[in-house]
């Protein structure tokens, strides 16, 4: 078979940032090709090459046969090169068929608009992914899932024969992955050549013929995916040998005395809820987009109101009108979003760490001394290995998984018994994961209670003692220790 | 961690704005700027919007603004100087007074920011032209004058050559530097200016924060009243009204981030003194007139948001490199 592209040698700097240290990348004519590797490992920035939005320092980039010296976007949209970016670069004030449309329309060259042939070419491009969608509805009104197929057909509009689709899962549910996934099959029997971005490992071997994996900017292997290991795949992304076992065996705790119960709660976004929690569990509350799963961890931090029912905290009623009550009563909660919630992006590490601490570290005239909070993040960096040469930096330097250590951080920092996670490893590469559940088991063995609130089946299993799952804001399953598989879950999701 | 005995880059970049500009009005304009008197009067002038500038930095800190800094500062002194009108000995409760009003003002402000949510600028706005209507109505729209010698004296004293006025600028300089980089409120409110959302997940009451800002702000600028009242015995509803822009442009210049989240209370400092001498200096030349000022300042104002842009970007590209 021949090759779609084929771009060797590839060179980027940033700076003094080199960002691609010569990467080869082939892809053969109508597979699924998958690019994996961590956040920071030159992913992104080979897209941005291959469809002309950087320039190279080096390397040459070959498409369907033909020698590109330089490569422009126009040259690669010709060239039949599609990218369909996370935020899929659509207009969401626009309805559906204006979206679809309009590249046609201004490629052709017209100044006048009809509103009809607006229509025609917008229903042929639904058409040929088999996509149903109110055609008049203005984007924004659209699920993400539905937003990613308009980017899809309209990449298909432009004669796309290589469809580049950077991290298409991030943002969807299960079902709407499994009719990606439906697509993309159907795109590869026409012809249509993929590739797929992704770190996530189930995804990857689901639907790739071959895998290509970077790391810090260097090709560690490119290999059809049958010769591909889930072991394999974690070492070479991350360079490192993870222990799944000693995750597993960790698992077998014993609970101490309650923390926490949950008795008929009801809040705007959830009904009815009731759960017990004890010292040294792990408890996972998992459950869709919209299932009000994080709407529930809100009202445990003092953030969304009860209007009914009761929260006690260590046998006594507890009154969570605002987050500083929650931190009194040793309650602790890492946000779901990490960059509006949890960080104050352009300011110090220190600052973001020492926090939660102003108040124990300030004297009594509410005065702190700058070494004081040194020390105190200098300790947490240490602990839970945040890689960063300077506290001082802003926090927005870090990579996802460091910055996801200092949001832990902030709240470890405070000793707390109740500690609520949303989303604890979001965006964060396979071994800051890693790092992240190994502390979520020591600090259970120690003797914390813990609540993880996840839509990641498998991150709740390696995790927790115990889930409850939710759907439209009430709870569908209680699933304890044993009973924790990833059918049962999935069947309590319904 | 090595002890740091380090200046901060923007504030090194003021100080050699400042002696620049030294340099250059004692150059070209030595006899008539280099006097005692001349610096005398820049120390007085420069107490009052100083202090008004400090009040709308650290609201800016915060993620606000403060428009109505000048007008609490008319209604204050007005306020004492009819009290003082009534009671010749009643010094010591008009300057009281005035304090309380600015704390009220602020505080009255710091409410319609964090429990209506109004945005800063519109609050602030509004809250001015009530103020400056206030004013108006007690002091029935004149200009309100006859307050005690012993008072007034204040205005011109000098100790050690240095106006008394200035010394009192000084004081609240270093009590404000120190609220802001040495206590626990301090540090807060540049965390609430940051990221308000992320303040309240991290437990911070940024109500309680807001409004004890613009409280801050508030009693400053009260202070600047009664300064202004000591030095031209007299108080009007409408007193400085040009003070406002150029607090925000003295808060920006002196490193203040319009966004919030940065900014230094010395900063602030260097840049009252950068402006005031920027300001005599101008006065020594007659033919330019007023009405440029405005142009002046208009100019200043934009060209250093540009050169804080540049300036930003290129730190944050130079820390983007270290980073990764």
């Amino acid at each position: 078979m021949e090759n779609i592209l084929s771009v060797k040698g590839i060179k980027k700097s940033f700076g003094g940032v080199h960002a691609l240290k010569g990467v080869d990348l082939t892809i053969r004519k109508g597979e699924t090709h998958c690019l994996a590797g961590e956040n920071g490992c030159g992913k992104s920035t080979i897209i941005k090459v291959i469809s002309g939005f950087y320039k190279p320092d080096g390397g040459t980039i070959e498409v369907d046969g033909r020698d590109y010296p330089v490569m422009t976007p126009a040259d690669a949209i010709k060239a039949g090169v599609q990218v369909i970016y996370q935020d899929f670069s659509i207009f969401p004030n626009l309805t559906v068929i204006e979206n679809l449309a309009f590249n046609q329309v201004l490629a052709n060259g017209k100044k006048f608009v009809n509103k009809k042939e607006f229509r025609k070419i917008a229903e042929e491009a639904v058409a040929k992914i088999n996509f149903n969608v109110d055609m008049d509805a203005l984007v924004e009104t659209l699920p993400v899932a539905d937003k990613q197929l308009i980017a899809i057909s309209r990449a298909l509009l432009d004669n796309a024969k290589l469809i580049i689709m950077d991290e298409p899962t991030t943002a969807l549910t299960k079902k709407e992955v499994k009719r990606l996934f439906e697509i993309i099959a159907d795109l590869k029997k026409n012809g249509i050549t993929i590739l797929f971005v992704s770190h996530k490992l189930d995804e990857v071997f689901e639907i790739s013929d071959s895998i290509t994996i970077l790391r810090s900017g260097e090709n560690v292997i490119s290999c059809p995916a049958s010769e591909m290991t889930e072991e394999k795949f974690a070492y070479y992304m991350t360079g490192r040998h993870f222990d799944n076992q000693e995750l597993a065996d960790n698992k077998k705790r014993t609970y101490g005395e309650e923390v926490l119960s949950v008795e008929n709660l009801s809040a705007p976004g959830f009904e009815d809820i009731s759960f017990k929690l004890h010292k040294g569990e792990i408890l996972g509350v998992t459950g869709q987009l919209g299932s009000g799963r994080t709407e529930l961890s809100l009202s445990l931090f003092g953030l969304n109101r009860p209007t009914a029912g009761r929260i006690m905290v260590e046998g006594k009623e507890a009154k969570l009108t605002d987050v500083s009550k929650a931190e009194e009563l040793g309650i602790a909660l890492v946000p779901e979003d990490r960059l509006t919630e949890g960080l104050f992006l352009p300011q110090s590490i220190i600052k973001n760490i020492t926090v939660t601490r102003f108040d124990a570290l300030a004297g009594r005239l509410g005065f702190i001394r700058e070494d004081s909070l040194v020390e105190e993040s200098a300790k947490w960096v240490k602990e839970l290995g945040v890689a960063t040469k300077n506290h001082e930096f802003p926090v927005q330097t870090l990579s996802g998984g460091n910055q996801q250590k200092v949001v832990l951080a902030k709240w470890l920092a405070n000793n707390p018994k109740i500690l609520i996670l949303n989303g604890p490893t979001v965006g964060v590469d396979i071994g800051a994961k890693y790092d992240i559940h190994k502390l979520l088991h020591k600090l259970a063995a120690d003797g914390m209670a813990i609540i993880v609130v996840s839509d990641d089946t498998a991150e709740v299993i390696a995790t927790c003692d115990s889930a409850i799952v939710m759907h439209d804001g009430r709870i569908t399953g209680i699933l304890e220790k044993e009973d924790l598989t990833e059918a049962k879950l999935a069947e309590a999701a319904i | 961690m090595k002890k740091k005995l380090k200046i901060d880059d923007n504030i090194f970049r003021l100080i050699i704005i400042l002696v620049v500009f030294l340099l250059i009005a004692g150059i070209t304009k030595g006899n008539s700027f280099l006097k005692v008197s001349i610096f005398q009067t820049m120390g007085r002038q420069m107490a009052e919007y100083g202090l008004m500038a400090v009040g709308c930095g650290i609201c800016m800190i915060s993620g606000g603004i403060d428009l109505s800094c000048v007008y609490v500062a008319n209604l204050c002194g007005i306020s004492a100087a009819l009290l003082m009108q009534k009671n010749e000995n009643a010094i010591l409760p008009a300057i009281l007074l005035a304090i309380v009003i600015g704390a009220a003002c602020g505080a009255f402000n710091g409410f319609l920011i964090s429990y209506l949510r109004i945005p800063p600028m519109l609050a602030t706005l509004g809250s001015y032209q009530l103020f400056q209507g206030i004013s108006v109505v007690i002091s029935n729209g004149s200009t309100v004058s006859g307050a005690p010698e012993k008072y007034t004296d204040f205005g011109m004293k000098t100790v050690a050559g240095i106006p008394a006025a200035f010394l009192v600028f000084v004081l609240i300089i270093i009590i404000m530097s120190v609220v802001m980089g040495k206590t626990k409120f301090g540090a807060r409110v540049f965390l609430v200016g940051t990221n308000a959302k992320c303040a309240t997940f991290a437990g911070i009451k940024n109500k309680s924060i807001i409004i004890k800002t613009y409280m801050i702000s508030g009693i400053v600028s009260g202070c600047a009243g009664l300064l202004s009242l000591a030095r031209i015995n007299s108080a009007k509803a409408d007193f400085g009204t040009s003070y406002t822009m150029q607090c925000i442009l003295i808060a920006v210049l002196g490193g203040v981030n319009p966004n919030g989240g940065f900014g230094t209370i010395p900063g602030i400092a260097i840049a009252v003194l950068i402006l005031q001498v920027l300001s005599s200096y101008l006065n020594t030349f007659p033919d330019v007139s007023n009405y440029y000022r405005d142009c002046i300042w208009g100019i200043a104002l934009i060209g250093v948001l540009i050169l804080n842009h540049v300036i930003n970007k290129k730190k944050s590209d130079k820390l983007a490199k270290m980073g990764s």
